[in-house]
């Protein structure tokens, strides 16, 4: 007899545009609007416009109609592209933010990871921000002083824990975060790509942790993430989200399986016409494309080819300090590897009308395999233009390293040149 | 709003896990004063973390907490005192200015900071959930502090100059109370506005002056008529300051009128503020 833990029933969030695009209104421009709206809709009405479609064009539904139940000791994956309403609906449950329509109700405690170090000073020591870090999750001081240890070794940072975070590398900061995370004994834990960062090795042992805390102490757990790999190793059932709805929910890998088609498909589109993107939008990308530059083999790409990636872009706006990124993302999710004017120091100033900016790869490191290519254009801190499976490539195998040995080259995510010496002791002559 | 309370918590009747119900909110809400006290570790962390952090890295370190009260009194006195000559009604200048700088400066940097409180704290407002008014309390009370340091200070003065304490002391605790339920009073009106509206940001810092050249700190309220000073007490700031001049430094009878009408507007300020705030709450990690 299973226990319910969590039950949405029809919850909806609904944002302002306005609210969201201009997020700082000032007094003066709230004076403004709210003396000019009566004027804004009448007009809209004499121009012909139905009152509802004039009121409707200033909402979005960032998420409507969910409706799931989930039972105590579940681990739920939750996915779907960006702004499927992943994190809204994770908002929603950790009562961050309130619903437009629909209710909830959570059994039991609620513990939420939505964003590792939150909460962190960095003028504070490592002792002082697990405290601190632990009473804004919500924990008591004296669960935090019982776990401390505990939470101490499972960081790693036994030697570091007197030093102020602020010295802390990336990397210790995510351990630690995530340390006082895995500690939160909640009944219910929300989760939101927050292994997305951390070293791989860290990475492993936090999904065991998570793993063994559900499995032994019969947790429930929600977890967003773009990782389909560690979505598939950890979750039961999963709840595909696409434009705020709820698609569909089921077992782990038939909904899996139906989201990878869905990102084919939609890297089918020509990268003109999609829609699901993001950014500001003062560059728009139009065309991706991707060369082989063998003379032999201009249409196929293989382990090892020369390659020239082609983005062909239009500005329509003012732009600051910009970059072009190109990021290769495996079937599962995992981000392989990434080619970017920023790591490479170029920066070419106006950038005229429009135009296109070619990246060449002298030698493809990827192994046999499907990619998916995700182009991107970012601004300092900011995002002007994104489309995630932008377009689809298969890698044929080919033989990299030119030894005639194609079958170990697989094991790897990425091919990496290389050469062996050897020099032996003792060997006078 | 929805119709989906037609069956009874049933779990909750067999085991003892806490249910939360998550729905929409409209209009008016409860404060919901027993979440924030189930939150007073957080709320004791967060003050301590604004204590220990103020004066990091600071060459002066703490000492600022005594600088800023005492080169105002230094300034107050040689402008309000030496050159435009104002009563002082026979307590030395620089006392009667120190006297009422103490709770102004608690009072202000109680305002200004905990304004920018949620604004400050927007990272941690739209990640993790917890009774927002954590926030601009944490402020506020952790500007008791800056007080303490201070009033040793003016214990120090007072002693210098020949005060001893009275049995008016005894109020003092009373006083320093309602500059405080000002202070959040006010505090919390322009946190809530400051997460709309950014105008906040730039209108404290002139807020604080005018408020500060209204308030009788620079200058004894006796230049104020007789029979306006109830209405001057308007201003709850005239009762906490008159509150500590008449517990420190003179005897007799309290001003008691103009102190119980300063009272009245401090609880009208904290409690319409705390409603204010408690309306605005949901839209917080929407709009900041």
């Amino acid at each position: 007899m299973s226990e319910i833990s969590i039950r949405a029933d029809s919850l909806g969030k609904q944002y302002r545009i306005g609210a969201v695009l201009k997020s700082y209104p000032t007094l003066r421009d709230s004076l403004v609007r709210a003396v000019a709206a009566p004027f804004v809709k009448a007009r809209k009405l004499l121009s012909g416009q139905a009152y509802g479609a004039a009121g409707l064009d200033e909402t979005i539904w960032a998420l409507k109609d969910i409706s799931f139940e989930v039972d105590k000791g579940e681990v739920i994956g939750i996915i779907g592209r960006n702004g499927a309403g992943k994190s809204t609906l994770l908002k929603l449950l950790t009562q961050i933010t309130l619903p437009t329509e629909g209710t909830a109700e959570i059994h039991g405690r609620v513990g939420s990871l939505l964003e590792v170090g939150t909460g962190f000073h960095p003028e504070l020591t490592g002792r002082e921000n697990i405290y601190l870090n632990g009473a804004i999750l919500g924990m008591h001081n004296t669960e935090v002083r019982g776990k401390f240890d505990d939470i101490v070794e499972f960081a790693e940072l036994e030697k570091f824990i007197d030093t102020p975070v602020k010295h802390y590398s990336s990397g210790m900061y995510t351990r630690l975060a995530f340390a006082v995370a895995a500690h939160l004994d909640t009944e219910v834990l929300l989760v939101d790509e927050v292994l997305a960062v951390g070293d791989i090795a860290f990475q492993r042992k936090c999904l065991g942790k998570m793993h063994d805390v559900t499995e032994s102490e019969g947790r429930t757990v929600l977890f967003v993430s773009h990782n389909m790999a560690s979505i598939q190793s950890l979750c039961n059932r999963v709840l595909l989200l696409r434009g705020g709805r709820k698609i569909e929910m089921g077992p782990t890998k038939e909904v899996v399986g139906a989201y990878m088609m869905e990102q084919e498909q939609a890297a089918a589109v020509p990268l003109n016409e999609r829609t699901d993107r993001e950014g500001s939008g003062e560059i728009r990308l139009r065309d991706v494309h991707v060369t082989n530059l063998d003379p032999d083999s201009p249409t196929a790409l293989y382990c090892g080819a020369p390659v020239r990636f082609d983005l062909r872009y239009e500005k329509t706006g003012r732009l600051g300090d910009y970059s072009f990124h190109i990021g290769v993302h495996d079937t599962f999710g995992v981000h392989v590897c990434h080619f970017s004017t920023r790591v490479t120091g170029c920066m070419w100033g106006d950038l005229g009308g429009g135009g296109t900016v070619s990246c060449t790869v002298p030698r493809l490191p990827l192994p046999e395999g499907r990619y998916r290519l995700e182009v991107a254009v970012l601004g300092e801190h900011r995002v002007i233009d994104r489309v995630y499976d932008a377009l689809i490539i298969d890698i044929q195998v080919a033989d990299f390293y030119g030894s005639g040995d194609m079958s170990s080259q697989s094991y790897a995510k990425c091919l990496v040149d290389h050469s062996w010496e050897l020099d032996k002791d003792g060997a006078a002559g | 709003m929805n119709a989906a309370n037609g069956t009874p918590d049933h779990a909750a009747t067999t085991a003892p896990v806490p249910v939360t119900q998550i729905k929409p909110a409209r209009g008016w809400v409860s404060l919901e004063l027993g979440r924030v006290w189930r939150y007073r570790e957080l709320l004791f962390f967060l003050t301590w973390r604004d204590v220990k952090v103020r004066y990091k890295q600071t060459v002066l370190g703490a000492a600022w907490a005594i600088i800023q009260p005492l080169f105002m009194m230094v300034v107050f006195t040689i402008v309000f005192g030496r050159l435009a000559k104002l009563p002082s009604e026979g307590i030395p200048y620089p006392l009667m200015t120190y006297t009422a700088l103490v709770p102004w400066t608690f009072f202000a940097s109680g305002i200004t900071k905990s304004s920018e409180s949620l604004v400050g704290g927007a990272n941690l407002l739209k990640k993790v959930y917890f009774p927002r008014l954590v926030m601009p309390i944490s402020n506020v009370f952790s500007g008791l502090v800056d007080f303490a340091l201070a009033f040793v200070v003016l214990i120090g003065m007072l002693v210098y100059y020949g005060y001893y304490p009275t049995v008016n002391m005894v109020f003092l605790p009373l006083f320093l109370l309602l500059a405080l339920v000002t202070s959040l009073g006010v505090g919390l009106w322009l946190s809530a506005m400051n997460v709309q509206f950014r105008d906040i940001k730039y209108a404290v810092p002139f807020l604080v002056q005018f408020w500060m050249y209204s308030s009788p700190v620079a200058f004894s309220k006796s230049i104020v008529p007789e029979n306006w000073r109830v209405v001057y007490a308007l201003n709850p700031m005239v009762g906490v300051l008159t509150g500590f001049r008449w517990a420190l430094l003179e005897s007799g009878s309290p001003p008691g009128l103009e102190i119980l009408v300063s009272c009245c507007v401090a609880i009208a300020l904290l409690v319409s503020g705390a409603f204010y705030f408690r309306r605005m709450e949901k839209s917080f990690a929407d709009v900041v």
